[in-house]
């Protein structure tokens, strides 16, 4: 039938792939680890169906992988910096830091996260040098000046996506420290933190907190890791206030892409994200019976 | 109307030249966005036949793509009557299209 990629293992992740395990498809789970989305880090849950008891997020974000398992649903920690089209358009393919998957169906349950980064300069430079998406803009900055804002596995890899291209690839870690051997060749690390853009037309130079300018033709932001709205902008899929956007069932406007959870919006609560992962989860099993 | 692909050579012509509405989708094989962005303009094409819809390949039309200062795809773009009036980035819905073109 094929195989669907179910990126978070929240209740709307894990309810997403039991319904597509169910319904035949070959099902992996790829994740960032226990205790790192909103269930896992939540202190108490009692006001949700058939707990008798509080029980802690940690136990049943447990409980609900658990049950996952014991269906045969693969499910693997690693963090996704990657998703795109595969050659053939009739798939996706995805890169995490340790693999690459393929997919013909994927199911975005990766959480929400809100970061908003409060930078004079750079709203009004979007899509005039200042871009979220390395793989999809590099091109244009051959022979140039960019940096990548973040210091994580994400930022990373878009800095390596842009070293083909660019003349001088900077790594912005905003005060952080990355370790010197996860650093690809070529990439020149600067912590000093980034205090404004600026640009008339297009992005000229930035500034620092220390008053240091550096001249700079583009900026990628990739801080923190690629969450649900890094992952569905690269693939095309439409955004509305931050949120995918989805059918009533959890289809996106990319075909074989549904989502699923708290990236739609919404009531952040458990009940609604098992309840969109069901949905997401059979519907993405109708996709793949009917593909041709 | 169909779309129609323009390149370096036929741009004169077929937009500066053109009277009425031209509108431009600059896009690439290899960009998630332009992929998802694609059946949307071509939905717009035959919703308005008396829009000249073409498409700019930026891989092959660099100086083309350099010549409008593209740095981010996908990227439309609105003639009148061979003048640039309106532009906008990244993937919308059909209505954001089309608000474009009025």
């Amino acid at each position: 039938m094929g195989k669907v990629l179910v990126v978070g293992a929240g209740p709307a992740g894990v309810s997403a792939a039991l319904y597509a395990r169910r319904g035949g498809a070959e099902v992996t789970v790829l994740h960032k680890g226990l205790g790192t989305g909103a269930l896992g880090r939540a202190e108490k849950i009692e006001n949700y169906y058939g707990l008798a008891e509080p029980v802690t997020g940690a136990e049943l974000e447990r409980r609900g992988i658990a049950g996952a398992v014991a269906l045969g649903i693969d499910f693997v920690e690693d963090e996704l910096v990657e998703l795109g089209y595969r050659a053939d358009f009739k798939g996706y393919k995805a890169r995490s830091v340790k693999a690459e998957h393929e997919a013909e169906a994927v199911i975005i349950a990766a959480g929400t996260s809100r970061k908003t980064l409060a930078l004079p300069g750079l709203k009004e430079l979007e899509g005039h040098g200042v871009s979220y998406c390395a793989t999809c803009d590099a091109f244009f900055y051959r022979g140039k000046t960019v940096a990548v804002l973040g210091a994580g596995d994400y930022a990373l890899h878009e800095a390596e996506a842009l070293l083909p291209h660019a003349a001088r690839v900077y790594l912005f870690t905003q005060g952080e420290e990355v370790s010197a051997d996860k650093i690809p060749a070529g990439v020149e690390v600067c912590q000093e933190k980034l205090a404004a853009l600026q640009g008339e037309a297009r992005v000229e130079k930035a500034v620092f907190e220390d008053g240091s300018e550096l001249p700079l033709d583009g900026l990628f932001i990739a801080l923190g890791t690629a969450g649900s709205t890094e992952l569905a902008r690269k693939l095309g899929v439409m955004l509305e206030d931050g949120n995918i956007k989805t059918d009533e069932h959890m289809a996106t406007n990319v075909p074989g892409i549904f989502a699923a959870g708290d990236c739609t919006g919404g009531l952040l609560q458990i009940a609604k994200a098992v309840y969109q992962g069901a949905e997401a989860g059979l519907a993405a099993v109708r996709y793949l019976r009917n593909r041709t | 109307m169909s779309t129609k692909v323009i390149t370096g050579a036929n741009f004169n012509e077929e937009v500066l030249q053109a009277k009425g509405t031209v509108l431009l989708d600059f896009w690439a094989a290899w960009c998630g966005p332009c992929q998802a962005l694609g059946p949307i303009v071509e939905e717009v094409a035959a919703a308005h036949p008396e829009v000249k819809v073409g498409k700019v390949n930026v891989d092959e039309e660099q100086s083309l793509a350099q010549q409008f200062g593209i740095m981010s795809i996908p990227t439309l773009m609105v003639f009148k009557d061979g003048k640039k009036v309106n532009e906008a980035l990244g993937l919308m819905p059909r209505e954001q299209v089309e608000s474009l073109l009025a």
